[in-house]
């Protein structure tokens, strides 16, 4: 295990300069996520045209796995139906947590995470953004939602 | 760098007691281990590894209650344990030593035997605002269940708590002042001889937080005059789920048990049941009986260093860390009081503490990072978290080099 495979370059550019990163107006959704354990927040906002993600942003402070993860994310699922949001967040997800699992062809630039699972203290870092983004979508009516917490 | 005199002045034999800690030897990820987590947890020197294996070899017995050889070897080695700890605090009297899990169980203990019984609503618990979360909340609960009020003590911008501030809160309402003697977020030393002579003038009862002093510097429980002080044996080198609530026991006579159970009764009926003396009306239950044993160790085997050149060692160490991190670009020291002690807290620009920590371990690094159990201290400095380093006196001039030199890769790499 080697520190570059954990922070690859694609990780290191999207800790730098954060895409889709600041306030959304007209959101339509708004979702707060937390790691207690370590501090890292993050808010979460969509605006949902029908049952597609029109546009989405995120603020909050947190590490680089963190950061990038959102980044990577929001880049990933806009455009996107409900549906194919939530399978990426299903990919990505087993990306992170299946030891030794082939890396999905279909994750593009979302593979840059898979360094992650070698490092099993920073798998919680970057899930979190997932975690509330699922939790976003999964949850009907658009309005503000209560957190998503890691613990 | 280090002067050549400074160096020369701190003639500790740091390779030698390095040797008494075998897990120093180690590599990880393939680099030699610079610990330097100390303040979160020490490493154990040979001394109480050997303890707590002898005790499991040919000792474990339960304690003060059999006739039969083992059980009366576990108790004089339990007891044993206690009067070492009474003579490294310099308790007037072994009762006034009370093992506990560690110093969050004492703090608790105190709040809820000491003060509970005797807070009305409107009194005051005066705390600072440096406090490790342990001695905070078990006074918010307290506060909460009898209506007194928490008063938090400021501090400036450089992490120092001033003593006149801290006086200017004491008032005819204070029942209590709680605080550290040396902060864990900051490594800020805090008055508290003053305070105590101080809150004692005016009848305050007080409790010192020794988690982070007992390590680093000789504490005097008599001459610092407070009336209760707690202290985790994990941090000093002994297990963990053993530390030591320190009280005078005019205090501790007058106090309700903790908790309810075996070891704290004389004799009991479904009447009534008369408590046990001290320290015992404190000890419910089987306690941890290694755990003392290997903090009867760690105390022992601290008795047999040369403490004040060890001491001496760390100050240096500390001052050569400050000094190398310092000139790290972008990086700021939290907390830069005068009196400091065993640690340095830091942020660099553009580098999460988190990434930083996953960073040095690469190089075989350990520190925390985090908030370090101290939000408020976070808060106050617009900071979510730091990169702590917390030394020991087995810490060398070398780790700390490694130290700065990963610290500055990490900048490299992420800014």
């Amino acid at each position: 295990m080697e520190l570059k495979d954990l922070y690859r370059d694609v990780i290191l550019d999207h800790n730098r300069a954060p895409r889709n990163f600041g306030p959304l107006v007209g959101a339509t959704a708004s979702i707060e996520g937390f790691n207690p354990l370590c501090g890292d927040r993050l808010t979460l906002r969509l605006r949902l045209c029908d049952d597609r993600i029109a546009d989405i942003r995120f603020e909050g402070e947190g590490c680089a796995i963190s950061t990038a993860s959102a980044s990577l994310m929001t880049e990933a699922v806009k455009g996107q139906t409900r549906g194919e949001a939530l399978g990426v967040f299903t990919r990505v997800h087993r990306l992170l947590t299946e030891d030794g699992a082939p890396v999905d062809g279909e994750l593009g630039k979302l593979a840059a995470l898979s360094g992650v699972r070698e490092f099993p203290a920073r798998v919680k870092c970057a899930s979190l953004c997932w975690h509330t983004l699922a939790s976003a979508l999964q949850s009907g009516e658009p309005r503000e939602l209560p957190a998503v917490s890691t613990e | 760098m280090m002067p050549a005199t400074a160096r020369a002045r701190a003639q500790f034999d740091v390779d030698g007691v390095r040797r008494e800690f075998p897990v120093l030897a180690r590599l990880v990820h393939g680099k030699p281990l610079a610990y330097l987590d100390n303040g979160a947890s020490a490493q154990r020197p040979l001394a109480v590894i050997d303890a707590l294996d002898d005790y499991a070899r040919h000792h474990h017995a339960n304690i003060h209650r059999g006739v039969h050889t083992l059980s009366q070897e576990a108790t004089a080695l339990y007891e044993g344990a206690r009067d070492r700890v009474q003579r490294f605090v310099n308790a007037a009297s072994r009762g006034e030593i009370i093992f506990v899990r560690g110093t969050t169980e004492g703090i608790n203990l105190v709040a809820q035997s000491y003060a509970r019984p005797i807070l009305q609503p409107g009194d005051e618990v005066l705390i600072t605002y440096l406090e490790h979360h342990a001695n905070i909340v078990p006074w918010q609960l307290v506060c909460e269940q009898t209506g007194a009020k928490l008063v938090v003590a400021p501090m400036d911008s450089s992490g120092t708590v001033h003593a006149q501030a801290v006086e200017a809160l004491m008032g005819p309402r204070t029942k209590l002042l709680a605080c550290a003697h040396v902060s864990n977020a900051l490594g800020t030393v805090l008055p508290v001889r003053r305070l105590i002579a101080s809150a004692q003038a005016l009848g305050i009862a007080t409790l010192i937080d020794g988690a982070q002093a007992v390590p680093h510097m000789s504490v005097d429980v008599q001459a610092l005059g407070c009336d209760f002080y707690a202290f985790s044996g994990h941090k000093m080198f002994a297990p963990t789920g053993i530390g030591v609530l320190y009280g005078r026991a005019p205090l501790l006579e007058r106090m309700q048990p903790w908790q309810g159970g075996g070891d704290m009764i004389l004799s009991v009926s479904f009447v009534k049941s008369t408590y046990n003396g001290l320290p015992y009306k404190f000890e419910a239950g089987t306690p941890n009986i290694c755990g003392a044993i290997g903090l009867g160790a760690a105390v022992e085997f601290l008795a047999g260093l040369d403490l004040p050149r060890a001491h001496a060692h760390e100050r240096a160490l500390l001052a050569h860390a400050t000094e190398a991190l310092r000139g790290i670009d972008g990086l700021t020291v939290i907390g830069t009081a005068r009196e400091k002690l065993g640690l340095v807290s830091f942020v660099v620009a553009g580098v999460h503490p988190h990434d930083l920590g996953t960073v040095l371990d690469q190089d075989g690094i350990a520190i925390r990072t985090g908030h370090h159990c101290a939000m408020p201290v976070m808060e106050f400095f617009g900071v979510p978290a730091t990169a702590r380093a917390s030394l020991a006196f087995y810490n060398t001039f070398d780790e700390i080099d490694r130290l700065a030199a990963s610290v500055e890769r990490a900048r490299r790499m992420f800014t």
